[in-house]
């Protein structure tokens, strides 16, 4: 299913990764914030989401990631180049990801940065939206979130443009063993 | 039609940019949308989503109060509404009641409709779209051409000019940029807006959900971070499941845009936390605006079953030339036509539903399983019940409905004719306002002895095993006999008398193609009364046209009608009614008739006629019988696209219908056959008749002739 899912999302100019631990992925988060330039200047900003994953790591080491925000505003937010957050499950047939979205922290830092890093327990992995909706509960959650791909139009011309009002890069990191956090 | 009209048809033709763009994008979108529903059970997609729809049109009020219950149970403020009027002032109160002074809007047909944004600003309110099309045609003060793309009808140019304006600097056409422009603007309207505005493109009454669905994720931001959302949605977009969402959604993205699935889909519950610390005001508007009266008609409760992809415009052979704004402001193509009908009035709709041509193309891709043009043919009908129909039309139809002297004016126009004709088999020119008519395309001379005239004189063996009734169908008859001497011929062969009942006359189709229902139910009386009249065991037509009016239509007039009386009639005559391939290929496959073998006969290709392929499922025999009598079939390129004939369409909308002809006839001449097969003799009037004006020298011919040489018989 994770091959499925791949195959959907890279269509759709996503791009996936996947890894055994949590500390594995911590390691890239740092290394890729550090790749990409986050630092603490207006368009450079790191902001990250409250999540499960936060509690599997030592969150030390993000804390020091030199303009990583843990404490969102919408303007830290709407100034940040990397925003990160933890999804609940993917979709494998479409290479869709789907969150309850409903903290308002979690919809700052994916619909307002350049780049979405989206992370994921594996164990969350469907085969479909039926088997999504079927789990998914909106009497609790408000506000559901499907994410697939980058932001992208196709309106001037039909010529399919990536970027448009939201991230112009999805990265999705999938995590095996996340504690049993789903 | 009036003037106006014809004169917006004529500024689309000559939009360059428009045909164009259009053109490119509805090629791509078969071949893409094809792709998207690879592995997929279509059929079976479509037939969930039209259940589960229908079934919503059928408790409106029900569903309405369900889903108020639930979303005022989590919160949200939910405002029921009939009238557009009700539903600007609620927006307006809402918003003066909070002091909003700026609202950023998703993409929302349903606030097109009631005109929400002229309103808005008139009081004073800024109102911003933030879909990039939107927002596009927002700038150029214009309206939307298509449900899901807003301005494909304009260029990259266009757009930076419209741009430049904006930013008051000079910008290349570069797409990237210009969207990196817009990403640009938007940002600060959307951090600084009051009030978000979304459509909904899916309500749930269970749980008092709505979904979301875009690309560009500025419904996120819509709904996400103003204080304030309120999402307007039109009732049809009822659901009473949540797990609903699914084969709709499933249906939604492919059939709109060949996605798999859009980049975002948002299914808001209820009031969420706002980034200040405080919950947000979500305020559901439910909308009718004539949705339940639709849902009351019997046959047009079925329109609500549409989920707004547009596929019906993306396939539809006129709007590729036309574009959307020829069909008015709000919604646009087939099913904007129906629309328009109801949410607008019946009158509205005057002149645009004589833009189908009835090939059926949308019906074909329905998502919803609505069949188009047969609500287009519907609001026709009402349209001539409430207003009649013209002098000119009237005459026309009164003269079919008397086979006597219809019949007696078909054989004079043969003499007539002859001035024209020049002495070939064409007319090539006609005088004064007739002229259109020959546009592009000769008209066949009325033949000099119609085919009810030979038939007496063709001897057919004695003692074959089964009779057949012919339905000739006009163009046979008076313009084309030579193809009915050559169905008599082969289906001698195969063992198959032909009888020719005289009372037999005009299908009606004609008729009931203009409205004239009333018309057509007496030519399917004399039809019906004159091919039951003999013993046989197969009716059969050499013309798709027919063959669905003989197999469908009467029933489906009578039905209209509400005229009882000769529906079982009219089945018995459906129930024996076959098309000339399919019939000769059952001969073949039983081995009575037999086509000469090892013939190498070369490259054919083969035309589909609307109603042989789409209505009589017969895609196939002719191209096996073509094939096994010795020619090598070469697809051309949209072989199933209508040919622009129509009927009487080449009359009324001679301007549309010679350029799709001369596609057609390109794509033939592309694939370098020297003949081309088609199974209705209606496509090889236009058809051939085009290839004469164009001189390209393909033969144009009716399978029945090409199949009528190739056949070895027992009794030769």
């Amino acid at each position: 299913m994770f091959e499925e899912f791949k195959t959907k999302a890279e269509g759709v100019s996503a791009e996936v990764h996947r890894f055994g631990s949590a500390e594995e992925a911590l390691g890239f988060l740092v290394d890729f914030m550090a790749k990409e330039g986050v630092a603490e200047q207006e368009g450079q900003y790191g902001v990250m989401a409250d999540c499960p994953f936060l509690s599997s790591v030592d969150r030390a080491v993000l804390e020091g990631v030199e303009g990583l925000s843990f404490d969102l505003s919408r303007d830290r937010a709407a100034k940040a180049l990397v925003g990160i957050s933890q999804v609940d499950w993917a979709m494998a047939d479409t290479g869709t990801l789907v969150q309850d979205a409903t903290a308002i922290d979690k919809r700052l830092v994916s619909t307002l940065p350049t780049i979405h890093v989206a992370l994921i327990a594996t164990s969350g992995l469907r085969a479909d939206m039926p088997s999504v909706l079927a789990e998914a509960d909106p009497q609790t959650a408000n506000y559901i979130a499907m994410i697939t791909g980058p932001s992208r139009t196709a309106d001037i011309e039909r010529v399919l443009t990536i970027g448009v009002h939201g991230p112009e890069r999805l990265v999705i990191v999938f995590i095996d063993e996340l504690g049993g956090i789903n | 039609m009036q003037k106006e009209f014809k004169q917006s048809i004529d500024r689309a033709l000559h939009n360059a940019n428009l045909t164009g763009a259009l053109g490119k994008f509805s090629e791509a979108y078969k071949v893409n949308r094809a792709k998207a529903y690879e592995g997929i059970d279509f059929e079976a997609l479509r037939t969930t989503i039209a259940d589960l729809k229908g079934d919503a049109a059928s408790h409106i009020d029900e569903l309405c109060d369900l889903f108020q219950k639930n979303a005022e149970a989590k919160g949200t403020k939910v405002f029921r509404a009939n009238d557009p009027e009700k539903v600007r002032e609620y927006i307006l109160k809402v918003a003066r009641e909070n002091g909003v002074k700026s609202i950023v809007k998703s993409k929302s047909m349903a606030t097109e409709e009631i005109h929400l944004n002229p309103y808005l600003e008139k009081a004073g309110i800024e109102v911003n779209e933030t879909d990039l099309g939107e927002w596009i045609i927002q700038l150029a003060g214009q309206t939307p051409s298509h449900m899901v793309m807003p301005a494909i009808h304009m260029t990259k140019e266009e757009v930076s000019d419209i741009f430049s304006k904006e930013v008051d600097e000079r910008l290349s056409s570069d797409i990237p940029r210009l969207v990196k422009v817009a990403r640009n603007e938007m940002r600060p309207k959307f951090l600084r807006a009051d009030m978000g505005i979304s459509g909904g493109n899916i309500a749930v009454a269970e749980t008092g959900s709505v979904a979301l669905v875009t690309n560009e994720g500025n419904a996120r931001m819509v709904t996400t971070l103003p204080k304030i959302h309120i999402a307007v949605v039109g009732v049809e977009k009822l659901v009473e499941k949540f797990s609903s969402i699914a084969p709709i959604l499933k249906a939604l993205p492919r059939s709109a845009t060949a996605q798999l699935l859009t980049s975002y889909v948002t299914i808001v519950s209820g009031p969420t936390p706002t980034d200040d610390g405080g919950m947000k005001e979500l305020h559901v508007i439910l909308m009718d605006n004539h949705r339940s009266d639709m849902a009351a008609d019997p046959l047009f409760k079925e329109a609500l079953q549409c989920i707004r992809c547009a596929s019906c415009l993306n396939v539809c052979p006129i709007f590729r030339l036309v574009g959307g704004h020829v069909f008015g402001k709000v919604y646009t193509g087939g099913i904007g036509t129906i629309l328009t009908a109801w949410h607008d009035e019946l009158k509205s709709s005057e002149d645009i539903q004589g833009l189908c041509i009835q090939c059926g193309a949308c019906k074909d891709v329905c998502p919803g399983k609505i069949d188009i043009p047969g609500l287009i043919m519907e609001i026709r009908r009402r349209l001539v019940k409430d207003k009649g129909m013209s002098m000119v039309q009237k005459s026309i139809f009164t003269v079919v409905n008397n086979r006597r002297v219809f019949h007696g004016m078909l054989r004079a126009a043969s003499v007539a004719g002859k001035p024209f004709t020049k002495g070939t088999k064409f007319i090539r020119h006609l005088p004064m306002f007739l002229a259109d008519l020959t546009d592009g395309r000769s008209l066949p001379a009325i033949a000099a002895k119609p085919f009810r005239d030979i038939f007496p004189t063709i001897e057919q063996p004695k003692g074959l095993q089964e009779k057949a009734v012919f339905y000739a169908g006009c163009l046979i008859d008076f313009a084309y006999p030579e193809m009915g001497e050559a169905l008599v011929k082969i289906l001698n062969k195969g063992g198959v008398e032909v009888l020719f009942p005289e009372g037999q006359t005009c299908c009606g189709a004609p008729a009931r193609y203009n409205g004239a229902y009333e018309t057509a139910a007496g030519n399917a009386v004399d039809n019906i009364d004159a091919l039951l009249a003999e013993e046989a065991d197969y009716v059969v037509s050499a013309c798709p046209t027919c063959t669905v009016a003989l197999d469908h239509e009467f029933i489906a007039t009578f039905e209209s009608l509400g005229r009882k009386k000769y529906l079982p009639k009219a089945r018995e005559l459906a129930a024996k009614t076959m098309d000339f391939s399919t019939l000769v290929k059952k001969l073949v496959d039983e081995g009575r008739l037999t086509l000469k073998e090892g013939e190498q006969l070369g490259k054919i290709t083969y035309h589909d006629s609307c109603h042989l392929k789409r209505t009589l499922k017969a895609d196939q025999p002719p191209r096996e019988l073509l094939t096994k009598a010795g020619y090598e079939v070469t697809e051309m390129f949209e072989c199933d696209i209508c040919c622009g004939m129509g009927g009487s369409y080449t009359v009324k909308l001679p301007e549309i219908s010679a350029p799709i002809l001369q596609r057609k006839l390109k794509n033939i001449k592309d694939t370098e056959a020297p003949v081309v097969a088609m199974d209705c003799p209606g496509c090889v009037m236009q058809i051939r008749g085009g290839m004469d004006q164009d001189g390209a020298g393909v033969d144009v011919r009716h399978t029945v002739e090409l199949i009528a040489k190739q056949i070895v018989g027992s009794l030769e």
